[in-house]
């Protein structure tokens, strides 16, 4: 019972990425959906602000690790000229061939939107601090940044998925 | 028992005890604009180098990775250089983040578009 490198790579790219992503994006969203002036006491802020922006910074972190991953590790395997590449493979049946033309052709380039943006809601958080909670609008601003950013990365990890099905790097 | 008035004067005590430095919208517009670029770039590059052979090709900066090795660094230093250049003309400006992010939010449309495959693929030469 063993993994190839290929495998492995795979599993870091879309389990361990993608896992510490899923993690950071929820712990995150919680933390600024809740900072709101009722909802916070000064002994608790500099706890949640603290926790906040750890969520915020991971969940950047781990979009920039699965689309570096990605594209520099996985996806040369993925378009390897050999016939048995899953490129190849999806290609060489009518039946698969939609999976590359549509599926891995987005993912691959929409993926990259999402570390773009989760970058831009990190910086809102870390820069503004607890001026978010005087702040109504900038803080519905990076919610609307940080969940944008998670649609991407939800929409090419699940086309990563079903590719993986149809056509494994091994 | 607690009363509303009661509610209310916690929540201004509390209100009072947390530090708010003061500091612009600016960056943070900056920064949101420069997202906005950032995806518009990667989509503007992805329908690039399906109409021409020779802008994909030499955007394939690494060949096992191809012209996605191009396109992402690109857009990337597009997204950065715009960041620094829009953080300093906006870094002490009141800009206020709603318009940033309208204009950001039509850049990411765009962008989207841009990396959609239906849409690319009509460029494609024949």
């Amino acid at each position: 019972m063993h993994f190839t490198d290929r495998e492995w790579w795979t599993l870091i790219h879309g389990m361990g990425f993608g896992a510490l992503f899923l993690l950071a994006f929820a712990g995150g969203l919680a933390g600024l959906y809740s900072l709101r002036p009722a909802w916070i006491t000064p002994a608790g802020l500099r706890e949640r602000m603290r926790r906040l922006k750890v969520g915020v910074v991971t969940m950047a972190v781990a979009a920039w690790g699965t689309v570096i991953t990605g594209t520099w590790v996985v996806y040369p395997w993925y378009r390897d000229p050999a016939a048995d590449s899953p490129r190849s493979v999806l290609l060489a049946d009518e039946a698969t061939e939609d999976w590359h033309e549509f599926g891995m052709e987005w993912k691959e380039h929409v993926a990259w939107l999402s570390p773009i943006l989760a970058t831009v809601a990190a910086f809102i958080v870390v820069y503004y601090g607890t001026n978010l909670i005087r702040h109504e609008r900038v803080r519905r601003t990076a919610i609307a940044l940080y969940v944008l950013s998670f649609a991407f990365a939800i929409a090419a990890g699940a086309f990563g998925a079903f590719i993986t099905k149809v056509a494994p790097v091994i | 028992m607690t009363t509303p008035d009661d509610l209310a004067h916690q929540e201004q005590h509390h209100h009072e005890a947390i530090e708010f430095p003061d500091k612009p919208e600016g960056p943070i517009a900056a920064a949101i604009l420069a997202g906005g670029i950032g995806c518009l770039a990667l989509g503007l590059f992805t329908t690039l180098a399906e109409a021409s052979s020779s802008f994909s090709d030499w955007l394939s900066w690494d060949n096992d990775v191809g012209p996605l090795s191009g396109k992402t660094a690109l857009a990337v230093i597009v997204w950065l250089v715009s960041w620094a250049v829009l953080h300093v003309v906006y870094r002490a400006k009141p800009f206020e983040t709603r318009r940033a992010l309208t204009i950001a939010l039509v850049l990411v449309a765009l962008g989207v578009l841009g990396t959609f495959p239906t849409f690319f693929q009509i460029f494609a030469p024949d």
